[in-house]
């Protein structure tokens, strides 16, 4: 049903997605499908990376460490930006259907008020693409 | 294993993904990781990524600047004004000299082979169109200033030269209403032209140099790497970044301040809004509300997107004015007044022995030292925004272009101001107020309701730019250099800077903040000549692009 699941990962937040990524790693392993990482940075050096070139170094070395544990197909996606804070939204959207995904999984926080204002990435994702979208609560 | 996805090759996500930032480019070697000092907390659902030491001490300055003003105002506000006449009065001829330094270092990279070095490595892209980029640095920069003096300087420099006197220009040209007209144009464009840009793309240069080549964090101290070296993640880089933080806040506060009041002003006019406090609490409360709306939607969609409709309806403006003024004169204006600028220039920017020493100090060491402490705000967010540049394109883009549009448009507004005030002896022009000269000169061209109200709009948007960008720059800094901290900080800082002009303006102390905003100019300037330093030698060990 699903060949290609992309899931968007932020690097610097790694231990909040461990939950969501074993999820994607038994849907996938239950539809033989490919796992596309995707990730934005900034372009001006961050925590992780002090270029987006070193930072996709970085990102290659995490699906390929995901690769031993669930043994699915991996591929990435690494995408920089001036503002990824308020570009990430548009950039996940794009980025569907640039990897050609059929499924996005990603890691989401419990509602809250301040949703409203500042929407969670995943709501947002969900709301402007035709492709499946599963969510993960993250427990809090 | 399948290491590589079927439908791309790892070219082509280098080439699709990331713009390659790439190619060759001299990183510096340092163990230090960027948000290594920060304080993340998760409390009531909101994620704060902070530099503790620089974000609480600027906070408790900040604060406590802003108590003891308003507590203390007639204590306090001699203390400001001598520390800002021995700034101006003493150290005229150091802001004077180190400005010409400035302009001089920009003119000559353009010129020398270090101008083809990429901002961003070798093969970097830019990440905004010619257009788009274009109207954020004009925005950033200017904007606001040339709404408030486009008519106000050129018609103060005509009376004063007219007349004679130290204040005056160059001494002015006494009784000569065409002489006193060309070094009215001349002072106004030198505060206006080269020099100013030529400050903000010494900090823009630099910044960008060592974020984006050298990969070190986008913030101040970064700059000092080359002089202090691993010191800079210290103290004496803490004292760089909290002065910059300082500078920008007020510098946008008193703008917030400033703004609110020409608007209002504006309005009064136009619509006989009550001239209060209320009607100026309660734009500050709306710009600054559009400004968190436009940061939280970032600086692609919400700086840029504005910034643009920004430059498109100043430029309407601009174009209506040469269109129904003085069209002839405003077009043979425009080529002599760049003339009598280039014929006065070397007498205006000299730092020694000027007999005008009211209008050199009163005037352009006042300014100097206003543009130098807006520096780190609009150098910041112009070096932000122009990876993929290379040196010349940036300087010319930077530098240049906005001399000529300054030029055009003080031409244009001050043209029109002075003509009207001359030719047809429209005395009201030179007498009004200086937040109402621009719709008095509004009022005597066709459609002026139209225009004015353009005109207002025009000030309350520049100004949203202004705080949108300004709250982007300090989170920045005060979040260690990181670009991606969580959004409500940024949100935080545009609410503290439209609390601190109303609050300083309900206190009346907005005029001790100005001269506090403008005396951070003075150990500014230092950083900038220490920013000259660092460009060159941190160009000299870049790779040059082909």
């Amino acid at each position: 049903m699903f060949t290609n699941i992309m899931v968007p990962v932020d690097l610097g937040h790694l231990e909040a997605l461990e939950p969501a990524l074993s999820i994607v790693a038994d849907l996938a392993k239950k539809y033989d499908a490919r796992i596309t990482y995707v990730s934005i940075t900034a372009n001006t050096p961050t925590s992780i990376a002090r270029t987006p070139q070193e930072y996709e170094q970085k990102l290659e070395a995490f699906a390929q460490e995901q690769h031993k544990v669930h043994g699915q197909p991996v591929s990435i996606k690494a995408y920089s930006s001036t503002d990824p804070v308020a570009n990430v939204d548009t950039i996940l959207v794009g980025a569907i259907d640039e990897v050609k995904a059929d499924l996005v999984m990603m890691a989401t926080h419990l509602p809250r008020h301040l949703d409203i204002v500042m929407p969670s990435h995943g709501g947002k994702v969900a709301t402007h693409t035709d492709v499946s979208v599963f969510l993960i609560r993250t427990a809090q | 294993m399948d290491k590589k996805p079927q439908n791309q090759s790892t070219d082509e996500q280098a080439s699709e993904g990331i713009p390659a930032p790439d190619g060759a480019a001299n990183l510096i070697d340092t163990d230090y990781v960027i948000g290594q000092d920060n304080i993340t907390t998760n409390t009531m659902g909101l994620n704060l990524d902070l530099h503790g030491k620089v974000f609480s001490i600027s906070a408790v300055i900040v604060l406590l600047f802003v108590v003891l003003t308003l507590a203390l105002q007639d204590t306090i506000a001699p203390i400001y004004d001598a520390i800002f006449s021995f700034l101006t009065g003493n150290l005229a001829w150091f802001f004077i000299l180190a400005a010409n330094i400035f302009v001089i270092l920009c003119i000559g990279l353009i010129f020398s082979p270090l101008g083809k070095i990429r901002i961003g490595g070798a093969d970097a892209k830019p990440d905004f169109t010619y257009m788009g980029w274009f109207s954020m640095l004009f925005a950033a920069g200017m904007g606001i200033g040339l709404m408030f003096f486009g008519v106000n300087e050129p018609l103060t420099h005509f009376g004063t030269s007219f007349d004679g006197g130290s204040w005056a220009p160059l001494a002015g040209a006494e009784g000569n209403a065409a002489g006193a007209e060309a070094l009215a144009m001349a002072a106004t464009i030198f505060h206006w032209g080269l020099h100013p840009w030529a400050i903000y793309a010494v900090v823009a240069l630099s910044l960008a140099l060592f974020s984006f080549n050298k990969g070190l964090p986008l913030s101040m101290r970064s700059v000092f790497y080359p002089i202090l070296g691993e010191r800079v993640w210290g103290w004496p880089g803490h004292v760089i970044d909290i002065l910059s933080v300082f500078a920008t806040l007020f510098g946008l506060a008193t703008s917030l301040g400033l703004g609110a009041t020409q608007a209002a002003a504006g309005l009064t006019y136009l619509f006989d809004a009550p001239e209060s406090d209320i009607t100026m609490i309660l734009l500050i409360v709306g710009i600054t509300i559009i400004a968190i709306g436009s940061i939280l939607a970032g600086v692609d969609k919400g700086v840029q997107l504005l910034s643009k409709i920004n430059i498109a309806m100043a430029a309407a403006l601009l174009f209506f004015v040469i269109a129904v003024g003085p069209t002839l004169l405003i077009a043979t204006g425009f080529f002599e007044n760049l003339w009598n600028y280039a014929v006065h220039l070397p007498a205006l920017s000299n730092p020694f022995g000027r007999e005008d020493a009211n209008f050199s100090q009163g005037w352009t060491a006042f300014y100097w030292a206003w543009w130098i402490s807006w520096s780190p705000y609009v150098g910041m967010f112009i070096a932000r925004v122009s990876r993929g540049r290379t040196v010349r394109e940036f300087l010319i883009s930077v530098m240049l272009v906005p001399f000529f549009v300054s030029v055009l448009w003080m031409t244009t507004f001050g043209g029109t101001a002075i003509d009207q005030y001359v030719s047809q002896g429209i005395e009201a022009v030179r007498d009004a107020g200086v937040d109402l000269q621009l719709f008095i000169m509004l009022e005597q061209l066709p459609l002026s309701q139209i225009t004015s109200f353009i005109a207002i709009l025009l000030v309350i948007i520049f100004f949203v730019t202004s705080s949108d960008s300004g709250s982007l720059v300090i989170d920045s800094i005060t979040a260690g250099g990181k670009v991606d901290a969580p959004k409500p900080q940024r949100v935080f800082w545009a609410i503290i800077e439209g609390a601190i002009a109303i609050a300083l303006l309900l206190g009346g102390g907005l005029t001790a903040l100005q001269t506090m905003a403008v005396s951070t100019g003075f150990p500014f300037t230092i950083i900038l000549l220490v920013a000259c330093y660092a460009i060159i030698k941190g160009l000299m060990s870049e790779p040059k692009a082909v």
